[in-house]
């Protein structure tokens, strides 16, 4: 006869019985369930979104995601302003990696108007395009080891992460919001000595990179919780849209700066880091490669920049200017993935419909849903960071 | 890519052209001939990536317009399909089958425009917004700023002058 | 608002009980997997049917200090509502180093007694920040960061985001900017361990007594209110 005192875990291997639909049959009356919600207010979720948890004992057998909780009706608000008015809103949509909204707009504005950029506004723009995406990295490498408690990473991080802000803030007057690239090419070129004070920046960066590979990477208990865990089915990255850091972790070589070459990136000589584990160990080895490609980005856009030149082509007058009746994309990747704005222009000053497509829209509705699935709840959260989710650019 | 066009236009009947600086293709296509068309790019032309549906409302034309937007991750294009569908019986045929992600998708665009896409899973659920009534807020007719002073409480303006005006003259004294 | 009126506004606890339609806030019975019966009403398990009471000063002689003490200890919760919580992290390193003003991060509003709205706030977010705030142990304070908090800001026209917190909540600082600086956030926590010590950051009893007013505005946007009206 069973001992009820120290029978403290039930027997779990008769459920969740599998239904005729191939889904498991959940009755949550039946007691063997238990519904958790995760997030909004919650710190193991990555900003404002919340998961609808169904679990059976610490594992998850079924996930809903719940966005809408930053939900500004941007697209709607974009039909209201004109196309320059919509910069300093359009910005506000990925809040952690500002420029590239404003990159997509401005060439998605050029593109249907018809304008040439500068060769010198084209590398200052470069510049600060990877200026974001290593400050974005900076964020979300050493935040990998903060999901599984280990903050010192997280605090390096933050402080190298402020240098670059600070970099900014000299060359746009910005922290995060920058409003530096305009349609026609940006507003100003580099102060003086900014490139030595990069460069100091860099390197302490450098030295980032590697105590962190050593206090991370090869730090055991990460490597256990890591290794293994959330794995990424290659067959999914078509099936859910998998883009950017997540599918080259798959194995996929995906980069727009190689597949379709924006600005100049033709002209710089770098290598696509390609891992096929699909683990949550490798997509967040993966980024501390990227880390490490983008400062030697950095240095080289640094060392072709022309020193004289205009930044700004001419526009006509922004507050009356038409632009063309016509319908673009256009894609830039970002630090998490491929990044494109689809715009719509009927002729009038005022943009008819602008359509943010951001990697983590995929990310974290659809395919978080479906990886959730067996996943121990004490790894939620890793997982969630591993894939980059960022609700700001899912709900606009 | 001239080739994939020109076999795409003799099989469903359409003029599909290339718009080449960007990569990217256009075709128009009616609205029962959708998922035949995604279905032979996904499986026989390998345009295995889904970007992204999109919606616009034309409300001069009484016509809600669709985009589907496939890459090719071998040839690196973009291929744009553009759907028209009527204002007044907006509905649309679901195309998860083939892609999983266009469930959510569609979910957001039937809350957003009111695009019906029967048999498409969960899309009754709302997505982005909660407990929201009357027309969906991304129909052109919808007026954002109005449905606000309504709403919500708009904090007094100061008194002084009025921006708009203020800087056009100082800016553009000449101008209209 | 006269007495009588304030009065006759107050909802009678029987008739909310029955408003809610939501499953999981009724009466069920459910059993354990080792068989054991458990039965729960939601409504009297987790939520109290109170009132909120005011918090009036009770050790008259000792409240400056309290008062130093509570200024020297703000714990903030952990809620991101907007994109103004980007500036928090780098708060919390050596840089900027909030723990000197004895400011730290705590997950959970049972914790916490500062409580900042990151920004704009969409009326989704309003529903779980007004449940958040409800759950706060007094004293408590509410910090606005940026101009969307103010008067909507950059969203003044936008139909899911609301123009004025103060209808909602009360605030004790605004931080305007958007977004404010981290010397900025710094700044602001001054001005409120200012406004504590002087015995001036009465937010929380402000909304206890116009709670029928924060309640009636809060229904007026929050379309499907399927929570009780107080759920500390």
């Amino acid at each position: 006869m069973k001992n009820k005192l120290f029978n403290i875990s039930p027997d779990r291997s008769k459920y969740p019985t599998i239904g005729k639909d191939g889904k498991p049959e959940i009755d949550l009356s039946s007691g063997k369930f238990v519904k958790i919600w995760q997030g909004p207010n919650h710190p193991g979720v990555t900003g404002n979104m919340s998961l609808e948890l169904t679990v059976s004992g610490d594992e998850v057998v079924d996930a809903k995601t719940h966005v809408g909780y930053l939900h500004r009706g941007f697209e709607k608000l974009f039909e209201r302003r004109k196309y320059i008015q919509c910069f300093p809103t359009s910005i506000r949509m990925c809040v952690p990696e500002a420029d590239s909204n404003e990159y997509c707009l401005a060439v998605g504005t050029e593109k249907l108007a018809g304008i040439d950029v500068p060769d010198r506004a084209k590398w200052l723009r470069m510049l600060t395009l990877e200026m974001s995406r290593l400050q974005m990295l900076l964020r979300i490498v050493p935040g990998q080891g903060g999901t599984m408690g280990l903050g010192i990473g997280v605090q390096w991080g933050m402080y190298l992460r402020d240098l670059i802000l600070d970099r900014f803030e000299e060359l746009t007057g910005g922290r995060i919001y920058h409003m530096y690239i305009l349609p026609g090419g940006v507003r100003g070129g580099l102060p003086e000595g900014f490139e030595t004070r990069l460069e100091e920046n860099l390197k302490d960066i450098e030295k980032f990179v590697h105590r962190i590979d050593n206090v991370l990477y090869q730090n055991a208990v990460f490597r256990k919780r890591a290794m293994g865990v959330g794995y990424l089915d290659p067959s999914w990255v078509d099936e859910y849209g998998v883009v950017g850091s997540n599918a080259r972790a798959a194995g996929f070589k995906r980069d727009v700066r190689k597949d379709n070459p924006y600005l100049f990136y033709e002209q710089l000589d770098w290598e696509v880091p390609i891992k096929t584990e699909s683990d949550i160990y490798t997509r967040a080895r993966i980024r501390w490669y990227d880390l490490q490609v983008t400062i030697d980005l950095i240095r080289q856009i640094l060392a072709k920049i022309p020193k004289t030149g205009d930044v700004r082509a001419k526009t006509p007058n922004v507050m009356h200017w038409k632009i063309p009746a016509g319908q673009t994309y256009v894609k830039s990747e970002s630090s998490r993935g491929e990044f494109g704005f689809f715009m719509v222009s009927d002729g009038t000053d005022k943009p008819r419909r602008i359509n943010l497509r951001g990697p983590s829209y995929t990310h974290a509705v659809p395919l978080l849903e479906r990886m959730l699935i067996n996943t121990n709840i004490a790894d939620v959260g890793a997982l969630m960071v591993s894939l980059q989710t960022c609700p700001p650019e899912i709900e606009r | 890519m001239k080739e994939i066009l020109e076999r795409i236009n003799q099989q469903f009947n359409c003029s599909a052209h290339e718009h080449q600086p960007e990569n990217l293709s256009w075709v128009q296509l009616d609205k029962k001939q959708l998922v035949p068309l995604l279905s032979y790019l996904k499986h026989t032309e390998n345009f295995s990536h889904f970007v992204l549906l999109t919606a616009v409302d034309w409300i001069e034309n009484n016509e809600f317009q669709l985009n589907y937007l496939l890459t090719n991750h071998e040839l690196h294009q973009d291929i744009a399909i553009r759907v028209m569908i009527p204002r007044d019986e907006p509905e649309m045929i679901t195309a998860h089958h083939l892609w999983q992600q266009i469930a959510t998708y569609q979910r957001e665009i039937n809350e957003m425009y009111g695009i019906n896409f029967p048999n498409s899973p969960r899309v009754n659920e709302s997505f982005l917004l909660e407990g929201w009534e009357g027309i969906p807020p991304m129909r052109r007719e919808f007026d954002t700023k109005k449905y606000s002073e309504e709403t919500f409480f708009p904090r007094p303006r100061q008194e002084g002058k009025d921006p708009q005006t203020h800087m056009k003259q100082k800016l553009y004294p000449d101008e209209e | 608002m006269s007495e009588e009126t304030k009065h006759n506004n107050q909802p009678e606890n029987t008739e909310e009980s029955n408003k809610f339609p939501k499953e999981h806030l009724q009466k069920r019975t459910v059993y354990s997997p080792d068989g054991e019966k458990i039965e729960i009403d939601p409504l009297q398990d987790y939520y109290l049917q109170d009132r909120p009471e005011r918090r009036d000063p009770r050790y008259r002689v000792v409240e400056k200090f309290l008062n130093w003490a509570r200024s020297e200890s703000l714990w903030i919760l952990g809620f991101g509502t907007g994109c103004g919580s980007i500036e928090l992290p780098p708060l919390t390193t050596p840089r900027f180093d909030a723990f000197r003003f004895g400011i730290a991060m705590r997950p959970t509003p049972r914790q916490s007694n500062v409580f900042i709205i990151s920004g704009y706030m969409s009326i989704k977010t309003l529903k779980r920040a007004i449940r958040s705030y409800e759950q706060m142990p007094d004293p408590k304070y509410v910090v606005a960061l940026g101009s969307c908090t103010i008067n909507g800001g950059m969203y003044f026209d936008s139909y899911n985001t609301i123009n004025r917190l103060d209808k909602y909540m009360p605030v004790d600082v605004y931080i305007a900017g958007c977004m404010p600086r981290p010397e900025a956030l710094i700044a602001g926590f001054n001005k409120l361990k200012q406004r504590i010590k002087e015995g001036r950051a009465e937010g929380a009893n402000e909304y206890v007594q116009r709670f029928d007013e924060y309640k009636a505005n809060q229904k007026q946007i929050i379309k499907d209110w399927n929570m009780p009206d107080y759920n500390w």
